[in-house]
C-alpha cells in the first residue's frame, strides 16, 4: 500500500492565549507543537478529553484563529501566510470546511435549510445563478439523504438527525477537500448516531473527501478512521494506526484513556485508573513530560527532559521516554 | 433481597398547550440494597420523567394516572412537601444532568454542599466546611478548600459535575438516583466517577438508579437493566441476559446502533422510524411501527409481559 498524497500537513502549530489577571506574560498552551498530517482521502481521528486542545487544533486547521507560531500546509501550499481575516476570501476557504458539535446551535434559527446550504455557495464559492445554486443545494441535500420538501423548514421544525443531515450538508456543498467533524454526533442519540456515521462513511467513499474526525468516544473513532492521534495538554503524545493504537498503545495516557472506555466485558474487573487531574496547561514547565504528574510509570528522566515523539512501530510514534 | 425502591404500574400524563403527552405507561422498576439498576433508552423514553417522579420533583402540569412509589417504605406520590424534603437528602438523593443549570450560580459551591449538609444531615454547625471539603475530595477535586470558594461559572463543566455528585454524595443517601451523570466528563473521569459509585454501592447501603443513553456504561457498572422506549419499559433483566440474550425487538435494535469495540461499520444498524408521538393516541405496543416482527396481534390489547429466563421480562407478544 503507498501512502497517500498528502492534503494537510501542520507545523509546529502552537496556540498561546495570554493569561488575564495572571501573571505578566503568562500564557496558556492551547496546543503546543503539534504536527499533523491528513493524506488525500484518509480519515483521521483525534482524541482526547476536554481541555486537551482538540477544539483549538480544530480551529486553527480549519484557519478560523490564527496560530501563535507554525505553519499549516494544504496541498503543499502555505495557507498561514495570509491572515485569518483575508483567508476568508481565499479560494482555499472552501476546501476546508467544518461540521460543528451541536447541530441545533451552529445553524441560524432564522435561516431555512435551503438558506442554510447556499449561504456558503455565494460567499465561498460566489454563484450568483439562481437555478445553479437551487441545483447544487438539491444535491448536497440528497447526498445527505436530506428530503427535499425539509428545505423551506426552519432549524426548529427539524428533528436532531436531519439537523445534523443539514449541518453536513452545508459543509459538502462547497465540495471541500478536508472535512473536519468535532464531535458531530456528540449530541444525538445512538439511533440517530449510527445512521449519520454510516452516512459519513458513504459520503467519503463517493466525494473522496479527507476526514479529521474529532471526538471523545473512542469507539467512534475507532470505526470511522484509519489513523489516530492521541492529545494531552496541548500536545499529540501518541500517533499511529488505529488497531495498533487501540490494541497495544504505547504511551500510558493512550493507555489509560483506552483502558477507561466502558466495556461491559469487562464487569467488576477493576482496573487502574487515571487519577489526579492534569497540570496546569499556564507556561508548564518545558523540560517536564506534561503527563509526569499522574503517569503511573514515571522515571527520573521524565521530569529533566521532555519527551518528543519518537519511531515505536510502523507508522507509529510516542513521546513517552519508556515507550 | 429487599427493595429500597420500588415503582409500582406508574402512569403519568403531561398537560401542556400543544396537548396532553403520554409520558409514562405502566412504568415499573424495582431497586434492592446496595445494587445498580440501569434505565436506559433515547432521549424522550421517559428516563428522566422517572427519575424526576421518585424525587417527587414532578410540577403541577404532570397528572399521574395511575402507581405508586415507595422509598424504604415511605409512598412519594401522595407525600407532603415536607415529607419529601425529610427524605431528600439521607434517604434519596439526585445527580441532575446538567451541572451548569441545576447549581445555584451565585453562591460558592463548597456553601451549596454546606447548604444540603445543614438541611439534611445531623452535623454539628462548625463541622460543616470540613465535611463540605471532604465531600468535594471524595469526588477528586484537586484543591478542594480552593475549589470550595469557587462560584460555579468559575468552574470547568466537568468540575460542576463532580461538584453535583459530592453534593448528591454528602449526605450518604440511601438511594441515589444518577441522571447521566457522568455527560460531558472524559472518559478517564468518567471511570472514576463511575468506580466511586460503585464502590459507595458495593460496600456500603446506597443503591444506585442508573439513568443513561449508554448501554456499554450500564453494562459494565449495572446488575440490572430496564430498557425503555416512549414511556414503556419495554424489557428488563440481569446486565448480562439484556445483553447477550436481549428479547425484545428494540433491545437488540440498540445494541446494534451502539459501536462497541468489535464494531466493524457494516455492523453498526441504525434503527429504523422515530419515536411515536406521545401526544397522539398511541397503539398498543408503542414501539410498533418501528418493528420488522410485527403481526396485526400486537394492535390488540394486552401487552402484557413475558417471561423469558431468571428475572428477566419482555413486553413484546413476538420476542427474539
Amino acid at each position: 500500500m503507498t501512502a497517500p498524497a498528502t492534503l494537510l500537513e501542520a507545523r509546529k502549530l502552537a496556540k498561546f492565549y495570554p493569561v488575564e489577571g495572571g501573571a505578566r506574560g503568562a500564557r496558556l498552551h492551547a496546543v503546543d507543537e503539534v504536527d499533523l498530517v491528513v493524506g488525500a482521502g484518509e480519515s483521521v481521528g483525534l482524541v482526547g478529553e476536554s481541555g486537551c486542545g482538540k477544539s483549538t487544533t480544530v480551529r486553527l486547521l480549519a484557519r478560523l484563529v490564527d496560530p501563535s507560531s507554525g505553519t499549516i500546509a494544504l496541498s503543499g501550499r502555505d495557507i498561514t501566510e495570509v491572515s485569518q481575516v483575508r483567508f476568508v476570501r481565499s479560494p482555499d476557504r472552501a476546501r476546508i470546511q467544518v461540521v460543528f458539535q451541536d447541530p441545533t446551535e451552529s445553524l441560524n434559527p432564522s435561516f431555512r435549510v435551503f438558506r442554510a446550504i447556499a449561504d456558503p455557495l455565494k460567499r465561498l464559492q460566489g454563484l450568483r445563478n439562481a437555478t445553479d445554486i437551487e441545483a447544487r443545494v438539491r444535491r448536497a441535500a440528497e447526498l445527505v439523504g436530506l428530503p427535499l420538501e425539509l428545505l423551506q423548514r426552519y432549524p426548529h421544525q427539524l428533528s436532531g438527525g436531519q439537523r445534523a443531515r443539514v449541518g453536513i450538508a452545508r459543509a459538502i456543498a462547497v465540495e471541500p477537500s478536508l472535512l473536519i467533524l468535532d464531535e458531530p454526533t456528540s449530541a444525538l442519540d445512538v439511533s440517530v448516531q449510527a445512521v449519520v456515521l454510516k452516512l459519513l462513511a458513504e459520503l467519503r467513499e463517493r466525494l473522496g473527501m479527507s476526514y479529521l474526525f474529532v471526538s471523545h468516544d473512542l469507539n467512534v473513532v475507532r470505526l470511522l478512521c484509519s489513523r489516530v492521534a492521541v492529545m494531552y495538554l496541548g500536545k499529540i503524545v501518541e500517533i499511529g494506526p488505529t488497531e495498533a493504537l487501540f490494541t497495544n498503545p504505547r504511551h500510558p495516557y493512550t493507555a489509560a484513556l483506552v483502558g477507561s472506555i466502558p466495556d461491559p466485558a469487562r464487569r467488576g474487573d477493576p482496573r487502574p485508573r487515571l487519577d489526579g487531574n492534569p497540570t496546569s496547561p499556564i507556561d508548564p514547565d518545558p523540560r517536564t513530560c506534561r503527563f509526569y504528574s499522574r503517569c503511573a510509570k514515571s522515571a527520573d528522566i521524565c521530569n529533566r527532559v521532555m519527551p518528543l515523539l519518537r519511531t515505536v512501530g510502523r507508522d507509529h510514534a510516542a513521546a513517552c521516554h519508556l515507550a | 433481597m429487599t427493595a429500597q425502591l420500588v415503582v409500582d404500574s406508574l402512569s403519568l400524563n403531561f398537560r401542556t398547550r400543544h396537548g396532553t403527552v403520554q409520558a409514562l405507561d405502566d412504568v415499573s422498576l424495582t431497586l434492592g440494597k446496595g445494587e445498580i439498576v440501569g434505565v436506559v433508552g433515547e432521549s424522550g423514553s421517559g428516563k428522566s420523567v422517572t427519575a424526576y417522579a421518585v424525587m417527587g420533583l414532578l410540577d403541577d402540569t404532570a397528572d399521574i394516572t395511575n402507581g405508586h412509589i415507595n422509598m424504604g417504605g415511605a409512598e412519594i406520590l401522595n407525600a407532603t412537601p415536607d415529607a419529601l424534603n425529610a427524605l431528600r437528602g439521607r434517604e434519596m438523593a439526585m445527580i441532575f444532568q446538567s451541572p451548569r443549570t441545576a447549581l445555584n450560580p451565585i453562591r460558592r459551591v463548597g456553601h451549596q454542599i454546606e447548604d444540603v449538609l445543614r438541611e439534611h444531615a445531623n452535623i454539628p454547625a462548625r463541622e460543616l466546611r470540613r465535611e463540605a471539603i471532604a465531600a468535594l475530595a471524595r469526588v477528586r477535586i484537586p484543591d478542594p478548600e480552593r475549589r470550595a470558594k469557587a462560584y460555579p461559572f468559575e468552574l470547568s463543566g466537568g468540575m460542576c459535575q463532580r461538584v453535583m455528585i459530592a453534593m448528591a454524595l454528602a449526605c450518604s443517601p440511601a438511594v441515589l438516583i444518577a441522571d447521566e451523570p457522568t455527560t460531558g466528563l472524559g472518559v478517564t473521569t468518567q471511570a472514576v466517577i463511575m468506580d466511586l459509585i460503585r464502590d459507595m454501592s458495593r460496600s456500603g447501603d446506597m443503591s444506585t438508579l442508573l439513568i443513561t443513553h449508554d448501554l456499554g456504561l450500564a453494562g459494565e457498572y449495572c446488575d440490572r437493566i430496564a430498557v425503555m422506549h416512549a414511556g414503556h419499559v419495554v424489557e428488563a433483566g440481569p446486565t448480562e441476559a439484556i445483553l447477550t440474550r436481549s428479547a425484545h425487538p428494540y433491545t437488540r435494535q440498540l445494541l446494534a446502533a451502539t459501536p462497541t469495540p468489535e464494531t466493524r461499520m457494516d455492523d453498526l444498524i441504525a434503527i429504523p422510524g422515530s419515536l411515536p408521538d406521545l401526544r397522539r393516541p398511541l397503539p398498543v405496543c408503542r414501539f410498533s411501527a418501528r418493528c420488522e416482527r410485527r403481526q396485526p396481534i400486537c394492535d390488540e390489547p394486552p401487552l402484557a409481559w413475558a417471561q423469558c429466563g431468571p428475572d428477566h421480562v419482555v413486553r413484546c407478544r413476538f420476542p427474539l
